[in-house]
């Protein structure tokens, strides 16, 4: 068959998969704010010694990351209606399920963040008359967060590549974007081409620039 | 939460009546029917998935620790291609682009599309994961290998990959628990797997969370499944020496 590029004119990209592409951003950014402060409280009650905070984080954690993630998106369309009596466009709850769904995934990599703290500085902390919540705000909370950028941001970029996995509950990403020109123009096939190499491109470059960030990082330390 | 209904999985899936056996007969099927063969579909994709997986990715993986800067290049270049791309468009591509593109595939069904998609979205992660567990093995095991007299092909066959293969059994296992949650795109292409299953199913009954319930469950339990053959296959392939091995 023939490849025929030429609808894809700058005036379809932006009437069609702009909008498709700043939703998709704005969930990427969304969960990766939220994601990361739920985790890194997450990961702080698994390490907080107490058991009625350590169990509830962790099965909390255990459950998100054994489920699908088209699975989570499904569970959470159903049940938010539910919980809050009236119905609830397929955005907004994309928007809850990915910070609750990544907050799990974070939370592993800040917990890793923080046992990779020498315990010195713990110590260190209290010895000058710091309280706990002093020492990990100030002490080993930034060097772990440091730490763990480079494992942070690949993780963001996993999550950006999974937003399109709200294709289940028909929010309007970027991919959903491509797709509904690819049938107004009934040339589906070049729409997915285009789409994959957009994903690439993005994906891509912001792997080297982690890999880049990575090698800046580690001459610091 | 009091109104549960879990005889929704033994209504037949036509007319909605309740099956007195739950399993549907002559040719008519109930919802636990359904599930079953869904939860089949799951672990086929998942299964033939795991193998192009691994193939490739190993493959993959070894080309990249090779001396020679083509194979090294290639890859490099299949891992950062099928890495980059969503799953789910890499599922659309193979189902919707592919067979314009290559005609004689049209014959092929969809669920094997998808599990080649699939397969080599897992590929690029299994080949980072061999290369790291070659890579972490002593240099001199290699040029002992060399030193001996052993060709390229005999020094990983004999020396590197029965080290490397088994180091990375752990991180291979929770890619394996991860190909079986991402085998649940395949609803998109019309798979009939456990998440189309839960989509339809939910519409058609209105007992939405009956169903989800039902199909999380089968999904940890699949998970766990592969969690347990993948520890006795560490056990079994325990490299003798390493505290991993206990005595």
């Amino acid at each position: 068959m023939q490849l025929d590029f030429s609808f894809l004119s700058g005036e379809v990209i932006a009437s069609y998969v702009s909008k498709g592409f700043w939703f998709s951003l704005q969930l990427t950014l969304v969960a990766m704010i939220g994601g990361i402060v739920l985790g890194t409280l997450l990961a702080l009650m698994r390490l907080s010694g107490k058991r009625w905070l350590e169990v509830p984080a962790g099965a909390y954690v255990n459950t998100m990351r054994s489920i699908p993630l088209v699975m989570v998106i499904l569970w959470f369309f159903l049940l938010i209606p539910l919980m809050i009596g009236r119905p609830m466009g397929a955005e907004v709850s994309a928007l809850v399920t990915f910070t609750l769904f990544e907050a799990a995934y974070y939370s592993e990599i800040m917990r890793a963040g923080i046992q990779s703290v020498p315990r010195g500085q713990v110590h260190a902390g209290y010895a000058i008359g710091m309280t706990y919540r002093q020492t990990m705000q100030l002490v080993v909370l930034p060097q772990a967060f440091r730490n763990m950028i480079p494992v942070l941001l690949t993780q963001t970029i996993i999550l950006f590549q999974d937003t399109s996995l709200v294709y289940a509950i028909g929010a309007y990403d970027m991919l959903k974007g491509f797709e509904i020109a690819g049938k107004n123009f009934n040339r589906p096939v070049e729409t997915y081409i285009v789409a994959a190499l957009v994903y690439f491109a993005i994906c891509f470059s912001l792997s080297m620039l982690v890999k880049h960030l990575q090698k800046k990082i580690a001459i610091i330390r | 939460m009091a109104d549960w209904d879990w005889q929704v999985f033994c209504r037949n899936t036509i007319d909605g009546e309740v099956m007195p056996r739950c399993f549907g007969d002559g040719g008519d099927i109930t919802y636990l029917d359904w599930i079953l063969s869904a939860w089949g579909w799951t672990a086929s994709v998942s299964l033939l998935a795991l193998a192009v997986a691994m193939l490739f990715g190993c493959l993959m993986g070894i080309l990249r620790t090779t001396p020679s800067r083509g194979l090294v290049l290639l890859g490099d270049a299949w891992t950062e291609l099928f890495r980059n791309i969503p799953v789910l468009v890499q599922v659309f591509l193979w189902y919707f682009v592919v067979p314009e593109l290559v005609p004689a595939l049209k014959q092929i069904p969809s669920f094997l599309l998808v599990v080649l998609g699939l397969g080599f979205f897992t590929s690029a992660r299994v080949s980072e994961q061999v290369k790291a567990g070659i890579q972490s093995l002593p240099r001199g095991q290699r040029m002992a290998g060399q030193a001996l007299g052993l060709t390229l092909a005999q020094t990983y066959r004999h020396v590197l990959l029965p080290m490397a293969l088994r180091i990375v059994i752990p991180p291979l296992t929770s890619e394996s628990m991860g190909i079986v949650k991402n085998s649940s795109v395949a609803f998109s292409v019309s798979v009939a797997e456990l998440t189309m299953f839960a989509r339809q199913a939910q519409e058609e009954t209105s007992r939405g969370i009956e169903i989800y319930l039902a199909v999380t469950a089968l999904y940890f339990i699949t998970s766990i499944l592969v969690y347990r053959v993948a520890r006795l296959l560490e056990q079994r392939m325990r490299i003798p020496g390493t505290i991993g091995a206990g005595k």
